[in-house]
């Protein structure tokens, strides 16, 4: 079995163990967006204005809560140190590690996000986009998290400190993942390939700079 | 010369600017040349420390 | 380029630029400030405002030429391991962004008058803000490993990161920007360009060059600082060294 394969499984097999962890991070995507109707009130109008972009920020700040297991307990537990010694090619390594994130907290967050958009009154065209724009989306968010969840490793507030490193990076997949959205409901459409060609370079790069920076948190 | 310093009216914005840009680079210069005072101190006493450890 | 790579021989070179650095800084300053203040005519269409970009515009530029030197000096410390670039980007990096926010303070200041409020999402502030945001990363990242060497690789790393970024960011920004406010973009994109002559060109360039040796004569002090930092770890470390060996033999 190829390294990909053998820690893609590794991974997984650890996820649906520890599937409470999965399950929080969709609850916290749902109270998140629930949060809002009671902050801005229930009219139908100003919900459906600003639903993509509330289930966009959720979904981003869903996906960071759970950016931290892609790697702690690999770095606290030794394996990590394993894994680099045993002179596996460590991009992969990382590829397999962000596409086992991607399939426990990316999908599901695809799959929660039609119904959260119901409690926003989405007009109904908004649904596919929405759907389209987290399936491009996501995979960037998982990527470009990955090296951020490798660069705080062994630091002191890890979990403050990694927001506030990843968050701006997330910017422009949230411009593009809303417009997307904004565009099919107002009749001006968006390409969504502008999200797929940022998932193509986020894929070209961070598993690079995520092992780079794995390699110094291991020294 | 109260005339050139109200700054066509817009004295409330550019003076401002000018005393917190000032504020900013003094700042910084006074900071940097405090820390550099500071290392040296503690490089010169840490030399002049081994110096009698040698001896 | 290796001669750059040694910090004494790097530090021969700085040191003798230095007065030079230091000395234009304080003359482009003396002669700048007046320009600036007072000699220069009130713009036709800002009015005296225009006063305030002879700051804003200098503090803009640098927020962004010192990320540049400090992708710059991060690349060369991950590639070539030159201790010394590593030392450039976290000396540079708190000036950075003071630069940053004072671009942003002085550009509030500006749009108050100009667009009656302190802050439009207008795609150049917008940019700068996600760059001062960007800083804050890399310094908080740089301080909070408990050894400090890790922390230089992994901001470092970062910084390319941030480098590759910047433009993705901007034009994102710049995207949305004119999807979303095509009218106060028209009025936030031209404030300087719309305006450009002689009157404000000769200010503009002087500042611009006094807040660029200004930039290179503290970078020099602090590079100085960051190396005797260096010097007091090691000094400590081998006193540590010598005085854990001294114990083992006494016993």
């Amino acid at each position: 079995m190829s390294v990909f394969t053998t820690v893609l499984a590794r991974d997984l097999r650890l996820a649906l163990r520890q599937s409470a962890d999965s399950l929080t991070v969709i609850a916290f995507f749902a109270i998140a967006t629930v949060l809002f109707p009671f902050g801005i009130g229930p009219e139908a109008n100003i919900l459906a204005r600003i639903a993509p972009g509330v289930v966009w920020v959720t979904a981003l700040l869903a996906a960071l809560l759970s950016l931290d297991r892609i790697f702690t307990v690999d770095f606290e537990d030794g394996t990590l140190d394993q894994l680099i010694l045993s002179g596996a090619p460590l991009p992969v390594v990382v590829l397999a590690k962000v596409t086992a994130h991607w399939l426990t907290t990316g999908v599901p967050l695809i799959i929660m996000s039609p119904v959260l958009a119901v409690t926003l009154h989405l007009p109904a065209e908004g649904y596919v986009p929405l759907m389209l724009a987290l399936l491009l989306g996501t995979p960037t968010v998982s990527l470009v998290g990955a090296v951020g969840a490798a660069l705080v490793l062994g630091t002191r507030r890890g979990g403050v400190l990694l927001s506030l490193l990843v968050l701006p990076l997330y910017i422009p997949v949230l411009i593009f993942g809303t417009a997307v959205i904004e565009g099919a409901i107002t009749g001006v459409p968006v390409t969504p390939l502008i999200l797929a060609g940022f998932a193509i370079l986020a894929l070209t790069l961070c598993p690079w700079a995520a092992s780079a920076a794995l390699r110094q948190a291991a020294e | 010369m109260a005339e050139y310093f109200n700054m066509g009216g817009y004295a409330a914005w550019i003076w401002p600017c000018y005393g917190l840009v000032t504020l900013g680079l003094v700042g910084v210069l006074v900071t940097t040349l405090r820390g550099l005072n500071a290392r040296t101190r503690e490089f010169e006493a840490l030399k002049s420390a081994r110096r009698g450890d040698g001896a | 380029m290796h001669r750059f790579a040694n910090p004494t021989q790097f530090m021969r070179i700085a040191n003798a630029i230095f007065p030079w650095v230091a000395g234009l800084a304080v003359i482009l300053f003396v002669i700048g400030l007046p320009i600036a203040l007072v000699t220069s005519p009130p713009d036709y269409q800002q009015g005296e405002t225009v006063r305030i970009m002879y700051i804003h515009v200098p503090s803009a530029w640098l927020a962004l030429m010192v990320y540049g030197t400090m992708a710059g000096g991060s690349a060369a410390f991950l590639i070539w391991r030159h201790p010394i670039a590593n030392l450039t980007a976290k000396a540079a990096a708190p000036m950075g962004a003071v630069f940053t926010g004072l671009a942003l303070v002085t550009g509030m200041l500006w749009g108050q008058p100009m667009w009656g409020t302190f802050w439009v999402w207008d795609a150049r502030l917008t940019s700068f803000l996600i760059l001062f945001f960007l800083y804050l990363g890399y310094l908080a990242l740089g301080d909070a490993f408990e050894d400090s060497e890790r922390g230089d690789k992994a901001a470092a790393i970062l910084c390319l990161v941030g480098s590759i970024n910047i433009p993705i960011i901007h034009f994102s920004v710049t995207w949305w920007n004119t999807l979303h406010q095509p009218s106060i973009m028209k009025l936030g994109g031209d404030g300087v360009k719309s305006s450009v002559d002689g009157s404000i060109l000769l200010p503009l360039f002087v500042m611009l060059g006094a807040f660029t040796m200004y930039f290179f004569a503290v970078l020099i002090l602090r590079l100085r600082s960051e190396l005797l930092a260096a010097k007091i770890r090691n000094a400590r470390l081998s006193q540590a060294a010598v005085g854990d060996a001294l114990g083992q033999a006494a016993e």
